[in-house]
């Protein structure tokens, strides 16, 4: 291949197709392309479905914290609170927790250990949503409402955030059970792209004195920091759009608080709960257009993960030389 | 076995092929009544699809099914709308009957507790917070009642067991009726909502002072304890099929020539209150004479020869006055 490379510039057009690069490049960008296209679609059609929604609400959506299908009002509000907040919290529990075993399985654990490890990872990935909501339902439930919720009101009690009665389901156990979701996603990914760091980077980091945490913190950790952020991405989309594990233990009532104890209610469960038996065209367009807040919502949360990826990989780079 | 898993799929394709879509309340009926029927009647094969009522109307009206089922009556707009695009009307029949239970959980209550119509509207708007409030406790004389919150459980998917429930309430108090009002899913002034039958149950069970409501059916094959309900008459009915039945035969006299008639707090001394018909949605006018006979023709069974298997899938039998009521109507399907 390496000799092949000098000569690609002067080869023509039909030399290239008969060697078969221009046509995995055609086929490819199709298959590229379709993803965007698929997406573009999607977009579109949820734009077009909720025409009539969008028009009566207009911006209001957004800033209403009705929902009464009986009275014909729609208010988006705390649906995306609650998805924002189910989210963050799965996230704040799942990224310390899924990158610290993602460093011990690729840097620190004999080779079997990991291996075998990474098996069960891959077999938690695969459990159907439901099963968590059951698991999460049977024995999370009760759990927060007995023991974890008492226990948090007791010390941090004078936070807001653990104030209120303790029902068992609420936005904290939502985000906790989403947290086990995501988790074995982010170590899968983490892994994969801590174990394929080069090898002169570690040597040359104990080379330089470095004990073994420093050569993985401060050398492998930020080299494989683009990777990490992917696998965050990940585990952010998958919590963001979850649906059956969260409507079985959010409790589903929209509520804005702020209390991590309080029952509230996410975009994706409110149209699974309520599009099979919605009636009235109005009522299914709002149901269609909470679609599209997700969409927008994931779109603008993935950007500004992007956005700190950018910012914090300058800085990343520039340890990196020193 | 071949052959027979053979001749069984010719016989399916040159059978008459009828699609429905609509309630998943009465699915274990429908599916057992298209079985028996096609059983009886090789020719004619009936598919069900249980997507909702709100589902089943709407594709009754895009006309992408041959008929419907729901389980509160079409209003009056979506009848326009029917008629609007199909030029002719489209009618209710009922076919069977089911009703909705109070369920609680209260530690160290054993009994049936006793709910009059202004506990469970008080209970379910908010306004009765504790356990032992009078308008519970005065019902329940003898019953040592816990001075602890009430936690309240609805459903949070949308459901025909939601509009007998908020149908019921509307009925009986004016508050509810206003602030609240009737529907498959509401704008629930308080509580924390389930996830189907089985998500409303776990709730209830795993939360001690809970209280919220599930079909019958559901609450009788899985063993569930419920309150009674104060009828019309003012007695406390603990829900069975008999009571359910009783509830129909009560509101039969009164029933309207569209049978679109709710039966909720129906007057009669055995009638359970919070009971409701669901039902079939047939297009008035049939453009397949086959299809249209064939469409009869079931009905006319299920109402009729079918209401014997009522009993054992927990549905509630049409009382005989309602039978011969729509038997009359099946003739008008053209």
């Amino acid at each position: 291949m390496p000799s092949a490379s000098p000569e690609a510039g002067s080869r023509s057009f039909l030399s290239r197709l008969r060697n078969g690069d221009e046509i995995a490049r055609i086929i490819t960008f199709i298959f590229a392309a379709t993803v965007v296209l698929i997406t573009v679609l999607l977009v579109l059609q949820l734009w077009h479905d909720s025409a009539l929604s969008r028009h009566k609400f207009g911006l209001h959506f957004f800033a209403t914290r009705v929902w009464d299908p009986i009275a014909e009002e729609f208010g988006a509000l705390p649906f995306m609170f609650g998805t924002v907040v189910t989210a963050s919290v799965a996230l704040l529990i799942a990224v310390p927790l899924g990158l610290g075993a993602a460093i011990f399985l690729a840097e620190l654990a004999p080779q079997k250990v990991s291996d075998s490890l990474q098996f069960f990872i891959d077999l938690l990935a695969a459990v159907p949503s439901v099963i968590y909501g059951l698991l999460g339902i049977f024995i999370v439930v009760p759990l927060m409402r007995s023991y974890i919720q008492p226990a948090l009101k007791a010390t941090l009690g004078f936070l807001p955030l653990f104030q209120g009665p303790a029902f068992g389901v609420g936005f904290l156990t939502a985000g906790i059970v989403l947290a086990i979701m995501v988790i074995p996603y982010i170590i899968s990914v983490s892994r994969e792209v801590l174990l394929s760091v080069p090898r002169d980077q570690r040597e040359a980091a104990l080379a330089l004195g470095s004990t073994r945490w420093e050569s993985t913190w401060k050398v492998v950790v930020p080299f494989a920091r683009t990777g990490i952020m992917g696998s965050i991405f990940l585990a952010l989309a998958r919590a963001l759009g979850e649906t059956m594990a969260v409507t079985m233990v959010v409790g589903n009532a929209p509520n804005i608080s702020a209390s991590l104890f309080s029952p509230g209610y996410s975009i994706a469960a409110v149209i699974a709960n309520e599009f099979t038996e919605a009636t009235g065209q109005i009522y299914v367009q709002a149901l269609i257009e909470l679609g599209l807040v997700l969409f927008l919502l994931t779109f603008i949360l993935n950007g500004l993960a992007r956005l700190l990826l950018v910012v914090t990989t300058q800085k990343g780079s520039g340890m990196g030389h020193v | 076995m071949v052959v027979l898993a053979l001749g069984g799929i010719v016989l399916a394709q040159n059978a008459l092929l009828i699609n429905g879509a609509g309630a998943t309340f009465p699915n274990p009926i429908y599916s057992k009544w298209f079985d028996e029927y096609h059983k009886s009647n090789a020719s004619i094969q009936i598919n069900y699809q249980p997507v909702g009522s709100g589902a089943g109307i709407k594709q009754a009206t895009d006309g992408t099914v041959d008929f419907g089922a729901t389980d509160g009556p079409m209003s009056d707009e979506q009848l326009k709308a029917y008629s609007d695009k199909h030029g002719s009307g489209i009618l209710h029949f009922p076919t069977v009957l089911g009703a909705v239970v109070p369920t609680y959980n209260i530690p160290g209550v054993t009994t049936t507790l006793n709910f009059t119509p202004e506990a469970l509207a008080g209970i379910f708007l908010g306004r009765i917070t504790k356990w032992n409030d009078p308008a519970i406790a005065g019902a329940n004389k003898g019953v040592k009642l816990p001075a602890d919150d009430i936690v309240v459980v609805h459903r949070s998917d949308g459901s025909g067991t939601t509009y007998v429930f908020t149908d019921y309430l509307s009925q009986v108090s004016d508050d509810w009726k206003n602030k609240v009002g009737k529907n498959t899913s509401v704008n629930w002034p308080v509580g924390l909502g389930g996830k189907g039958n089985d998500g409303v149950t776990a709730q209830v069970k795993q939360t001690p002072n809970s209280i919220g409501y599930v079909e019958l059916i559901y609450a009788a094959k899985n063993k569930i304890p419920f309150g009674a309900v104060k009828n019309a008459a003012g007695v406390f009915v603990t829900a069975d099929l008999a009571g359910v039945s009783e509830a129909a035969a009560g509101a039969a006299k009164s029933i309207p020539d569209d049978f679109r008639v709710s039966i909720v707090n129906a007057p009669g001394k055995k009638a359970y209150p919070i009971s409701t018909f669901t039902w079939l949605l047939i297009p008035a006018k049939f453009s397949d004479a086959a299809k249209r006979d064939a469409m009869k023709g079931f009905v006319k069974w299920a109402i009729t020869d079918g209401q014997k298997f009522t009993e054992e899938l927990d549905y509630a039998k049409l009382p005989k006055e309602v039978v011969a009521k729509e038997l009359k109507a099946i003739g008008s399907i053209q």
